[in-house]
């Protein structure tokens, strides 16, 4: 109970928002884009935070999620369900093929591998316009239904994107606490240490790689569905730049730090709207400050600063009981 | 003491009532809401249409609104991007519950756009050129932009006219310059034109000679080059680096007098359709746009410098709604929605709009006219 306590608390959040505002802009309309955000950022966040493996290409897995989605059911007539379980095959498999080559590269070189996947996956989109419509993309699909009951509110969404980002938020932390997290961390230390410890870290890698990618692609799909509209824009270089700037700026390796960090990003803009012409420059500056002043990230920072005080606190106790 | 306390309380509540009375003397305002692509790529359409209608609203409002009703403009830059384009028309529809939208600079904006305001049941004119936005028809979108069919009708007119049976298609790798070129492909067969070579550049490009030099290989009697920004000004350039001497065609998306710079001496001669805006000055009197035109001309240039046809757009979108609402008389979406439908004889900056609920746009092939460049200016042929 106590390990998953911060998960209630959210969960409890996530869920009881929309019950008690309805109707308000910032809940059921902007709160999907703040949803798949999470989703996405706690996805990338496995893979960069724990396994310590950079990925400048993660918008790729989500636009093919959407594109496989789009594509079955409006070219080919599947039923929604159907499509996400070809896009989720597909990406499994291009996953599964690219992550041992791709993973054996470190740092920049990797940085480099998957920016080359997410550019030319995007290339894709825009290019091959007989399949993926071009820049115009694809529109008027067909919105989800389960058991019959169509999804055709921004409220019902709301539910599935929230339903959706917390199984992967419970799954992200149940990996961390799990015989596979420890081995991600191991991995992340050091990789030839982790060897040694009898870790076979090509296959971690690979693994937790490819695990990444399906909720991404899955999110892609949601995405897609919801928005009945896919355009390769959506899913360019710059979105998997967001996206890691989501997770570094929460602090990377702590899922509730990706949870914040996409929060936060998905929400300022819509703030600072106000702001006009400005809110460019002020969106900078904010990131910069926190990135200079709490270079761990915001979330995994306060939560230090927290535990840091409790530790003295208790250290006085100690201190004035043997006294 | 207490006596006093509610006397004051008393007489803020009563002073706020007064406030709240006077100000609902005013009538409803109208609410028109906009998402535009002002800066970014495609800034050089959405930068005067932008102007056009804060321009034009600011004069309306200071004559006292539409029949009273105050406008009241909410405006966002989208920069272009498909994504922002609709987090924004949820914005205006969601959040700042406007009657009526005008934008979508571009035709990614507005395709992607479209499954929103159908929902939501909101009229919205787009000031996109492609010919999906109206075709099918939708029941809540309209647009006022000539589509990129019209203007490849009117170009394959001009070549049976003069004689031109095979051409060479050059075209970029944009959403405007992919839907024109499939507009070309589909059309050239009704007017009896072959196309012998089909080529394709990336719009960021800086030199196009591979595929002109491909073009120079086949019998083409004319290029016809599909796309505005930069890269048709370097296609005619080039075209006259090589020396090929055949009639070069281009599109809407050049006319502006950008094209003419960036493109020298080589622009001599190019022709394309366009709006009667660049050429209003050389109408005949009798022509009913002329009026319109300069007016808007004048009013444009004097604020904000050189008129390009692309805020004309926004200028005709702004006056259609502006008297569907008057017709209406009163602030509703959907009777709002059926007097823009009925739109009959309106003179805008494109041409005469006669909207049905089988045509969306109301804009005949005669609102294109085919102009030449000649001597670095523009030159009314008919």
């Amino acid at each position: 109970m106590k390990r998953l306590l911060g998960f209630y608390i959210f969960s409890f959040i996530t869920l009881v928002l929309p019950i008690l505002f309805p109707d308000n802009y910032y809940v059921t309309v902007v709160g999907l884009t703040v949803l798949i955000n999470i989703s996405l950022a706690v996805s990338l966040n496995l893979l960069m935070g724990y396994a310590g493996q950079i990925s400048l290409g993660h918008a790729a897995f989500f636009g093919l999620g959407a594109y496989s989605s789009a594509i079955f059911t409006i070219k080919y007539g599947f039923n929604p369900w159907t499509a996400i379980f070809f896009g989720l095959l597909i990406v499994f498999l291009l996953s599964y093929i690219l992550s041992r080559p791709i993973l054996k590269l470190k740092g920049h070189y990797l940085a480099m591998a998957t920016l080359g996947l997410g550019i030319i996956v995007h290339i894709f989109f825009v290019q091959a316009d007989e399949i993926t419509g071009g820049p115009d993309g694809i529109s008027g699909l067909p919105t989800l239904s389960i058991f019959g009951f169509p999804i055709d509110t921004d409220l019902k969404w709301y539910f599935i994107f929230a339903i959706f980002m917390l199984i992967t938020v419970l799954l992200s932390l149940n990996i961390a606490d799990s015989r596979a997290g420890r081995a991600l961390s191991a991995v992340h230390g050091s990789e030839i240490a982790a060897q040694m410890m009898g870790i076979d870290t090509a296959k971690v890698k690979s693994h937790i790689f490819v695990f990444s990618a399906l909720i991404a692609c899955i999110a892609g799909s949601l995405f897609a569905h919801q928005q009945n509209f896919v355009s390769p824009e959506s899913f360019s270089f710059f979105f998997s730049i967001e996206l890691v700037t989501m997770v570094v700026l929460g602090g990377l390796g702590s899922t509730f730090g990706a949870v914040v960090g996409a929060f936060i990003l998905s929400i300022l803009p819509e703030l600072l709207i106000v702001f006009e012409d400005f809110e460019v420059l002020i969106f900078g500056a904010i990131l910069m400050t926190i990135m200079i002043f709490l270079p761990d990230g915001l979330f995994v920072a306060i939560k230090n600063k927290i535990a840091f005080l409790a530790f003295k606190r208790s250290q006085k106790e100690v201190a004035n009981a043997t006294s | 003491m207490r006596f006093n306390k509610f006397l004051v309380l008393f007489s803020i509540i009563s002073f706020m009532m007064f406030l709240g009375s006077g100000s609902s003397f005013a009538k409803k305002p109208l609410k028109i809401g906009s998402f535009l692509a002002v800066t970014g790529p495609a800034s050089f359409l959405g930068d005067p249409e932008l102007k056009t209608l804060q321009m034009y609203i600011e004069e309306i409002n200071a004559k006292g609104g539409v029949d009273g009703h105050k406008i009241e403009f909410v405006h966002y830059d989208t920069k272009g991007k498909a994504k922002e384009a609709k987090n924004f028309v949820n914005r205006l529809i969601k959040k700042d519950r406007v009657d009526v939208i005008i934008g979508g600079t571009t035709s990614g904006n507005t395709l992607a756009v479209i499954d929103i305001v159908q929902r939501a049941k909101v009229p919205f004119i787009s000031l996109a050129g492609s010919i999906k936005i109206v075709e099918p028809v939708k029941k809540w979108v309209f647009k006022t932009p000539h589509t990129d069919k019209m203007a490849a009708q009117k170009i394959f007119e001009d070549m049976k006219k003069r004689g031109i049976t095979k051409i060479a298609l050059i075209t970029g790798n944009g959403g405007f310059d992919k839907s024109g070129r499939a507009q070309c492909l589909a059309l050239a067969p009704k007017y009896g034109i072959k196309i012998v070579a089909d080529e394709q550049y990336n719009n960021s490009d800086t030199d196009m000679t591979t595929q002109l030099t491909k073009i120079r290989a086949t019998d083409a009697q004319a290029i016809l080059n599909f796309g505005f920004g930069k890269a048709p000004a370097i296609v005619v350039k080039n075209a006259k680096q090589l020396g090929i001497n055949l009639p070069i065609y281009e599109s809407h998306g050049v006319a502006s007098k950008k094209f003419i710079e960036l493109a020298g001496d080589a622009a001599n001669g190019v022709r394309l359709p366009a709006a009667a805006l660049i050429v209003a000055d050389q109408l005949p009197d009798t022509d009913p746009q002329k009026k319109v035109l300069l007016d808007y001309k004048k009013k444009f240039e004097a604020k904000y410098g050189p008129v390009s046809t692309f805020g004309g757009h926004a200028y005709d979108a702004l006056f259609i709604v502006v008297n569907a609402v008057k017709r209406a008389g009163v602030i509703d979406r959907a009777k709002i929605r059926d007097e823009i439908e009925k739109t009959k004889g309106f003179v805008g900056t494109g041409g005469v709009f006669n909207m049905s609920p089988t045509d969306h746009l109301g804009l005949g092939l005669d609102a294109f006219k085919m102009i030449e460049i000649q001597n670095g200016k523009w030159k009314l042929l008919y």
